[in-house]
């Protein structure tokens, strides 16, 4: 890193490190040559004076680690500032920090709601539950199982019957999935350019999705 | 809290300067008066104990030109330092936990102290560096000013505690609030700014190196413990493929394979206890070939003993090798090792059963502990929904499996839902499953009968001379399995429907019966050899006076000497030989395992693979449609695949102590198998059309094995104890049972008060008592564990009921 300019002022650096919550598992300069990468000609090197800089979602959505996620739209909608899937670099990081596997448990599940939560009402609805039973499977299953299946959901996790989930129902169910403990989106293999995780990891741990 | 007091001289110092007094009096009316008063008492207190400390602070500075008597001094005021930290710091917590939203308050503060920190902040590192009189002056000054702003200064002095205290605690907690990361650096940076003025530059930068050290060990730490999970997955054999089948077809499937995978290590384990113990020590350390009649082919078979048909029946050279039991001389210690080998023989064959006992109970009990313990459904489908896609994947393959699996698994727990919503009429079904066990069991007995009738008539046709008849009579016995094997299965299969079970019990309910009908073919088998066995009995009687003869016969020459016979060279090929029962017992069991293994190789490749492709190519020049009609494409028949397995290992434990070849046959067999069956499926079946979900933990296949184990260990007990050995093949021939090498070892190897312990130990006397305390502990224990296990089930749902309430 010696010989290439600045990027971010030591200050800057800092800062990003402290509000995140892996400051130093992913050094923040590759996360922000990942970035640039994306779109060297539209993204500065030099981001000392801040510049307004948004990448348009279907660059993110075209990133290795995003592009086999059925939910990556909604990953990039929740975490972007205008909420189309537009991110600033200040996105981006705080996408990865909170998809790492050192963010608090909370902090996860809160996210998830968010991006459970189609229509951005703060509440997931059936219809919420049957875009993304179908985003999972990819419409496979027929529409009564859909609707059974949806049905179970809501039976199971709707504490206030409402009939539709809110953020403390969605938190009391999913803190005690056992799931919920294990692996996530940690190994941004940041070399530029390459990197998908490794095959074996994710296809011998079913059922994994973000970290405590 | 030293710091604070310093800052609290420094501010004394700069006092005709600042406004903050003032600011604190405009702000003070702004607090809450209620809790002013409520404050206010323990203030005073407080403030006494501060204005001690502070004194105190000061005359103990950092700088090292103090510390002469300050040692003693200091140790005293670490304790009041202490408790006064505390009592600070509780009044602190205490008065904010009474605020709220004084965020905002802080932060106006701080933005109007925010010109006095680089002063503040040098005028400490000077007063650091200054000497005690200097510090006993400003002590002196500010013990005046103290007492002409003496509530002012100490109230100012309890919110900037409390206020960098809470920047403190929102700088740690930043990490897990959900903020937007903007709002998230731009709180960051004042709150960092407040928080160094007030802490001083050596404290905090201490604090924040000690911070980054400790948070690159843990991140160190976790990658490394990531990477040792990492190699340990990859470490598993054919893991990608079981999740790939598993994806596709369903977890029963699936199940089948990992059943094999378990076989395949268990069988390594068995394989390195008789190579390494067996074939080995007798291949380097024993007499070579042709040094002995029992390992030399016979001069009238060695014609032929090269002969590919021979060696694949496993006669010729195959037979007269470390392979099988009659190769294995009965020296007792062979090689400079002086390894006992028939004592390895004996001890390898009990110690390979014993080992099976072992795992098998083991795994049978480690599966029951999962499946008691987590087992908690009440989250199931939302569980599904909302964790099950794995954010690591990153590529598209990995991902198209997933997304199977996914699929797979849901519909899976429809048909477990659909299932148990099933209204049932009970009356009926149970009259319909009691008519479904009777015509079962009549075809059982049916089957049973048939067997029996055809084992006598080959016996029959045995003792006639197998050459008065044709081909049917000699192979009767085998195709009267064989078509069992083929029919009764479907029968049992079209009965089953009558039942109406879930299909994971339907399963079960097949197993059992095929597995039933198998014991028949067991039966039959055990009969034949025994039959085979006695008769060689027999013969080697005869042959033993022919060998008298025979030697009569070579000295007929020479002169019959009492005391020395000149042994007569005789070339050991030529020397008439026994017939070796247990050579052609173990002989039996591996042409077993070999032409079961070809077999179900060609009714994999014939049934599955030609099939599928004749469905696929002539599904376009055909009237019907064949994907959908008649032959289609096959389904895995798991419970045919696992019977098999089952019995097959069955054999191998029955045969090992005749063959000790047969475990390694047995591990290059499975080797085999799971790629081919892993090809198979993936190549030429569908899934069935209701996927279930096998009861994960295999137990119903360990059970069956278990069976099987007991009674396949029961016939090879019996010929060990029994039967004695033959007298010129093997390690124990010459002995009149098998089982005395271990008296000979007793007697030979051990001191002599060792025979007498184990003389008196097996005294009947003794071990029937003690089996009788075995089966006391036994019952003892399992009474202890229904209970813990109904304590465990209650303190489940007391979890439960009280987790809810609980809103996060």
């Amino acid at each position: 890193m010696g010989n290439k300019q600045t990027v971010f002022t030591a200050q800057q650096l800092d800062a990003y490190q402290d509000s995140n919550p892996q400051p130093m598992a992913v050094p923040w300069s590759r996360l922000f040559h990942r970035y640039r990468d994306l779109a060297p000609q539209l993204v500065p090197l030099d981001y000392t004076s801040k510049p307004d800089v948004k990448l348009p979602y279907e660059l993110i959505g075209s990133m290795p680690e995003l592009k086999d996620n059925p939910f990556r739209q909604r990953i990039a909608e929740v975490f972007s500032e205008d909420g189309e899937g537009n991110m600033t670099l200040d996105d981006f990081l705080d996408m990865f920090s909170v998809l790492s596997e050192m963010a608090p448990r909370d902090l996860k599940a809160y996210y998830a709601f968010k991006i459970y939560d189609f229509n951005n009402d703060d509440y997931i609805c059936k219809a919420d539950l049957e875009k993304t039973l179908n985003k999972l499977t990819r419409s496979e299953l027929t529409a009564e199982e859909v609707r059974m299946v949806c049905e179970k959901v809501m039976d199971e996790a709707d504490l206030d019957n409402d009939g539709r989930l809110s953020l403390e129902d969605f938190q009391h169910m999913i803190i005690r999935a056992p799931d919920f403990l294990r692996c996530s989106m940690h190994h941004i293999h940041l070399t530029s350019g390459t990197s998908y995780h490794c095959k074996r990891l994710c296809a011998a741990s079913p059922g994994q999705m973000w970290a405590s | 809290l030293f710091h604070i007091g310093v800052d609290y001289r420094n501010l004394e110092e700069e006092g005709p300067e600042v406004d903050i007094g003032s600011k604190v009096k405009e702000e003070k009316p702004k607090k809450g008066q209620a809790r002013r008063s409520k404050a206010k008492e323990k203030k005073k207190v407080l403030r006494e104990q501060c204005e001690e400390e502070c004194r105190q602070d000061e005359e103990a500075p950092k700088c090292s030109k103090n510390h002469r008597n300050e040692k003693a001094k200091t140790e005293e005021r670490g304790d009041f330092k202490r408790k006064t930290k505390d009592s600070c710091d509780e009044e602190r917590n205490h008065i904010s936990s009474e605020r709220g939203g004084t965020e905002e308050r802080a932060h106006a503060e701080k933005n109007m102290k925010a010109k006095k920190t680089k002063r503040k902040k040098e005028k400490l590192v000077f007063s650091c560096l200054s000497s005690s009189s200097e510090s006993e002056e400003l002590s002196a000054d500010e013990e005046e000013s103290q007492e002409e702003k003496d509530v002012l200064t100490q109230e100012e002095l309890e919110k900037l505690k409390e206020a960098v205290e809470e920047k403190k605690k929102l700088i740690a907690n930043l990490r897990g609030k959900p903020w937007p990361m903007s709002k998230k650096l731009v709180t960051l940076r004042e709150s960092q700014e407040f928080v160094e003025k007030y802490e001083g530059a050596l404290g905090k930068g201490k604090g924040r190196k000690l911070y980054a050290y400790k948070v690159m060990m843990m991140k160190k730490w976790m990658k490394f413990q990531r990477d040792f999970e990492n190699f340990r997955t990859a470490c598993i054999p054919w893991e990608m493929k079981i999740k790939e089948i598993e994806s596709h077809f369903g977890s029963s499937v699936a199940s089948y394979f990992i059943f094999l995978r378990w076989m395949y290590g268990m069988n390594m384990i068995l394989f390195g206890l008789t190579f390494g113990l067996v074939m080995v020590p007798e291949a380097l350390m024993g007499r070579p070939y042709g040094s002995m009649p029992r390992k030399t082919v016979p001069r009238s078979e060695q014609a032929g003993a090269m002969d590919f048909a021979v060696l694949w029946d496993f006669g010729g050279y195959a037979q007269y090798s470390v392979l099988f039991y009659g190769y294995y001389n009965n020296q007792r210690a062979i090689g400079w090792l002086k390894f006992r080998m028939p004592l390895s023989y004996f001890l390898v064959g009990v110690g390979t059963v014993a080992y099976s006992y072992m795992v098998v109970i083991r795994t049978m009990a480690r599966n029951a502990n999962r499946d008691g313990g987590g087992d908690d459904t009440s989250f199931n489908f939302s569980w599904k929904m909302f964790t099950s896609w794995d954010y690591l994947i990153g590529n598209p393959e990995t991902a198209d499996n997933k997304f199977a699996s996914i699929t797979t698994s849901f519909k899976e727990s429809i048909v477990e839902e659909q299932e148990s919503h099933k209204d049932e009429n009970i009356h009926l079904t149970r009259f319909l499953r009691v008519l479904a066990n009777f015509l079962v069991l009549c075809c059982l007995a049916g089957s049973g009968y048939l067997i029996y009738f055809v084992v006598r008539r080959s016996q029959k046709f045995a003792l006639e001379g197998l050459e008065n008849y044709g081909w049917w009579e000699r192979n009767e016995v085998n195709m009267v399995m064989s078509l069992l094997g083929m029919f009764c299965p479907m029968l049992f299969d079209v009965i089953s429907s009558l039942e109406n079970y879930h299909p994971r019990i339907a399963l079960q309910w097949q197993l059992g019966r095929i597995f039933a009908l198998f014991l028949g073919n067991l039966y039959t088998f055990i009969i034949a050899l025994m039959d085979e066995i006695n008769l060689k009995r027999r013969e080697e009687e005869v042959v033993k006076y022919n060998m008298t003869v025979w030697q009569a016969s070579l000295y007929n020459g020479t002169v019959d000497d009492n005391s020395t016979t000149s042994t007569i060279p005789v070339d050991p090929a030529d020397v008439p030989r026994g017939p070796c029962w247990e050579t052609m017992v173990g002989q039996e069991f591996v042409r077993l395992i070999v032409s079961d293994t070809m077999t179900t190789y060609i009714t994999l490749l014939i049934g599955d693979f030609l099939r599928a492709v004749f469905v696929r190519f002539f599904n376009y020049c055909w009237c019907w449609d064949l994907e959908y009609g008649f032959p289609s494409y096959s389904e895995f028949d798991v419970s045919g695949n696992v019977l098999g397995l089952i019995f097959n290992q069955g054999m191998i434990w029955m045969g090992a102590f005749y063959a000790p070849c047969l475990p390694a046959l047995n591990v290059l067999r499975l080797h085999v198998s799971m790629y081919l069956q892993c090809w198979a499926v993936m190549c030429c079946n569908v899934p069935q059309e209701r996927v279930f979900k096998a009861s994960g933990s295999n137990n119903f296949y360990m059970a069956m094995l278990l069976v099987i184990l007991f009674l396949s260990t029961l016939p090879a007990i019996y010929t060990i104890v029994s039967i004695p050995p033959s007298f010129d093949c093997g390690p124990f021939s010459g002995k009149k049972r098998m089982y005395d090498v271990i008296q000979e070892t007793l007697e030979n190897d051990f001191p002599l008060w060792f025979g007498k312990v184990f003389s008196y130990a097996s005294n009947p006397g003794l071990v029937l008592p003690f089996i009788l305390v075995m089966i006391l502990a036994i019952y003892y224990l399992q009474s202890t564990s229904k209970t813990y296990k109904a304590a465990n089930m209650d303190l489940k749902k007391k979890l439960q009921t009280v987790s809810l309430p609980i809103t996060i």
